[in-house]
């Protein structure tokens, strides 16, 4: 009666309808010695799933956390920091050279009106130099007239 | 997290990490190098861990996609592992384990399933997790699990019937 549970269950099994609980009872039942001839074929596989829960990971994994983290989160605030300085001097420089440029502007402006202020007092200049021309005229006049007398 | 912390999260699922690697990478040396890298990384994000439902299944599917990585490049650069010729060198336990010739043969039975069935059949034979879960780990659908699980057995138990009349015979 017993065998013919387990021949069921293994029926189910390569089916994949069998629960682990069931799975477990087939596994304790082939762990035994007494297994009839008709059932042999499946010792093997049973005693190979059960000897791979055996299997051990034996390798020490060596963790390594302060030096590590920390190594790698200065490194990060390192050229967060690094980043942060060139854009402040790239913000720097442009203000610096802003600046230049303006003054230069100024500078510019302030010498055209200069150059007006003074072209305009020379055209003025000539206008009243033209003006003496006149005089002239009239002291040349006066000489005629006198020496014709 | 500290580190003792972090390895009593790891301690209990470690060696079915390893377990699973082992199966697809076969070669032990491999196995422990992959877990030893997966444990790594979950150490290097253990701020987000915790975030996890569950670390155990998301450590499970990291070895999945890595060892899949492992083998795909392995393939692609021409350097596949040769089954048959590959000698175990382990301790005594191993070779207990692999005293009993038929054992020995569901080994190299398993090691011909494709990778998914033998992952399923190793999820589930070898560490009991229902169904949900190994479909969670895997990124399948359970009734996918469950199909490629009843394959891969129904697979090892035809080989194991033809080679045990073989034997008989």
């Amino acid at each position: 009666m017993e065998l013919d549970k387990i021949e069921r269950l293994l029926e189910k099994y390569f089916e994949a309808d069998t629960t682990v609980a069931e799975e477990k009872l087939l596994q304790r039942y082939f762990s035994k010695d007494d297994i009839p001839e008709n059932l042999q074929q499946y010792v093997a596989l049973f005693k190979f799933m059960d000897n791979a829960k055996e299997e051990r990971f034996s390798k020490e994994v060596v963790l390594e956390p302060e030096t590590r983290g920390a190594g790698n989160s200065l490194y990060k605030w390192m050229s967060i920091a690094a980043a942060v300085m060139l854009m402040f001097g790239v913000y720097l420089g442009k203000n610096y050279y802003d600046e230049k440029e303006l003054e230069q502007q100024q500078a510019l402006y302030a010498y055209n009106e200069t150059k007006k202020a003074l072209d305009m007092l020379s055209h003025n200049m000539e206008r009243g130099t033209e003006k003496i021309g006149y005089l002239n005229e009239f002291v040349v006049a006066k000489e005629k007239i006198y020496n014709k007398k | 997290m500290q580190q003792a912390d972090f390895l009593k999260i790891v301690g209990p699922f470690q060696d079915k990490l390893f377990r699973l690697a082992k199966r697809l990478l076969v070669s032990r040396e491999e196995a422990e190098d992959a877990t030893q890298e997966i444990l790594l990384k979950l150490w290097a994000k253990n701020k987000s861990i915790e975030q996890y439902k569950s670390v155990e299944a998301f450590a499970m599917t990291m070895t999945k996609n890595f060892c899949l990585d492992r083998l795909k490049s392995k393939q692609a650069g021409n350097l596949k592992l040769v089954h048959t010729n590959y000698e175990e060198k382990g301790s005594l336990l191993q070779k207990k384990i692999e005293a009993n010739d038929s054992v020995k043969w569901v080994q190299k039975i398993m090691e011909d399933l494709p990778e998914q069935q033998k992952m399923v059949l190793q999820l589930r034979d070898v560490e009991e997790y229902d169904y949900d879960e190994i479909a969670n780990m895997l990124e399948m659908k359970p009734t996918a699990v469950r199909v490629a699980l009843s394959r891969a057995r129904k697979t090892v138990r035809d080989k194991l019937i033809k080679k045990h009349s073989y034997g008989i015979g």
